[in-house]
């Protein structure tokens, strides 16, 4: 296939430095002096600092990829470390574009590295696009997911794709010329809660890293148009039981995108597109709620509350209240175990589970059930400084 | 048998298991034989409308059941459906 980007070889000459840098490329026939001025002359944007940026920017910074851009607006924390490689325990607090760019520089002293500190929007986008040759999406929702489809859409980008959820991941790149794109595949998202995110869900620390190896492994094949890239077709990686698989995907005439009689034309509100307004708290609202000091208050003075857990028994072995203890995906059928004359207070991580239960329980006939205002994270911060934290 | 196989975000649905095996002529028929199974994983398939939701897509073998006969498809005891659904994490 052809190259997507345009060397302008006096501008991508290679020092002699450089030269001995990338002498294991320039000694493989498929890269080679060409090859390697291609990488130096490439501009590649990475949307995203995170689980997938973290290796993407690496390998793409080693392997010579001139200009690399990086959009984040996010800071460093600790339950970043089990899997963003590009941040280090020193970095904790530390803007993640800050720390990636110091981090990329020590490895290649020889890139271009533009920052950009910002949520990536419909109001940003397309000019942000403008400048590179390839995007690769390393977001983890799925509004900026639409977005970045469709400002590649609209402005002739391939957009690198993966996206991970627990041990399992997907890779395609969306977008080339006679290829699909993301819309082809998805035509709309999810309604907002039926689908569970990273931080819900969890994720295998080392899964971002296979997932965006691959991304990487596109990137490079793109700019040096050899082999045959994801296009066209999606790749399945279950790291559980180690397998990959391949599902074809095709351009769809009918894509509200790429299609023939395309109706995406400018960008959306993708916000609005996936059905998020405002501040994302549709199930909490108006369920009756306890502070974790009045629930400190009333245990202490001998009340008789049942503390309901509808955590997972693996939570709850990181930190508990000494709650009953039923999931809440069991709640339906355990909801015998319950006593609904007695006041009961369900709590979980965070108070977004947990809401769902309480409102469950008051379709199921329960008058006193409260929500445990920001779960047992809360009670952590604000009752127990000694207890652990996820 | 046909082997259904289903993806991480809905085994909890599905009493945790990675696939499932139907007795099944189409696609639809082995859908339902899995629903009605695994009752929970109706509202994560289908609409309230009973139409397959449009972030859930259904391949048999390598191929999108869109560009065969949708639900309608013929199926074997050899073939494998999948459940692909969108998953958006990344960070």
């Amino acid at each position: 296939m052809a190259s997507t980007t345009q060397v302008k070889p006096m501008e991508a000459a290679l020092s002699n430095d450089e030269i001995l840098r990338y002498s294991r490329h320039l000694i493989m026939p498929e890269v080679g002096m060409e090859g390697q001025q291609k990488l130096k002359a490439a501009r590649v944007l990475c949307v995203g600092a995170g689980g997938l940026g973290s290796p993407l920017a690496l390998y793409l910074g080693a392997a010579g990829v001139g200009t690399l851009g990086i959009v984040d607006f996010d800071v460093v924390d600790y339950t970043n470390l089990q899997r963003q490689i590009i941040h280090t325990t020193a970095d904790v607090g530390r803007k993640k574009l800050d720390s990636a760019a110091e981090k990329l520089k020590a490895i290649n002293p020889f890139l271009n590295i533009r920052k950009f500190e910002t949520r990536l929007s419909s109001d940003n986008a397309l000019e942000l696009f403008r400048d590179f040759d390839i995007i690769a999406d390393g977001t983890d929702n799925f509004p900026t997911r639409y977005l970045v489809n469709d400002a590649c859409v609209l402005t002739g980008k391939p957009n690198v794709y993966g996206s991970i959820f627990r041990f399992e991941g997907q890779a395609s790149v969306f977008a080339t010329k006679d290829g699909p794109c993301y819309r082809c595949l998805y035509s709309e998202p999810p309604p907002p809660g039926l689908v569970p995110s990273c931080a819900e869900g969890g994720v295998l620390g080392i899964l971002p890293g296979l997932v965006g190896v691959i991304q990487a492994t596109e990137v490079i094949k793109l700019i040096l148009g050899k082999g045959e890239p994801l296009i066209g077709r999606l790749l399945l990686i279950d790291a559980l039981g180690m397998r990959f698989r391949e599902l074809k995907l095709r351009k769809n005439p009918d894509c509200p995108a790429c299609g023939t009689h395309r109706t995406v034309t400018k960008l959306i509100d993708y916000n609005e597109f996936c059905g998020i307004r405002g501040e994302e708290k549709p199930m909490e609202a108006g369920v009756p709620e306890i502070q974790v000091e009045e629930l400190k208050r009333r245990l202490d003075a001998g009340e008789n509350l049942f503390v309901l857990d509808v955590r997972e028994p693996h939570e709850y072995q990181i930190c508990h209240l000494s709650g009953h203890l039923i999931p809440l995906g069991d709640l339906p059928k355990r909801v015998h175990e319950l006593d609904s004359s007695r006041e009961i207070v369900a709590h979980c991580r965070s108070g977004i589970r947990s809401a769902k239960a309480v409102t469950f329980l008051q379709q199921a006939g329960f008058k006193k059930v409260h929500n445990l205002a920001g779960g047992i994270l809360a009670w952590a911060d604000r009752v127990d400084p000694k207890m652990a934290k996820y | 048998m046909t082997k259904i196989n289903i993806p991480t975000p809905l085994r909890q649905y599905a009493d945790k298991q990675p696939t499932v095996e139907v007795k099944a002529g189409t696609v639809a028929e082995a859908l339902s034989g899995l629903v009605s199974r695994h009752p929970d994983l109706r509202r994560h398939l289908y609409t309230d409308e009973g139409k397959l939701r449009s972030f859930v897509n259904v391949y048999l073998n390598d191929e999108d059941v869109r560009y065969l006969q949708k639900e309608a498809t013929v199926i074997k005891d050899s073939d494998t459906i999948s459940i692909v659904p969108s998953i958006a994490g990344g960070w």
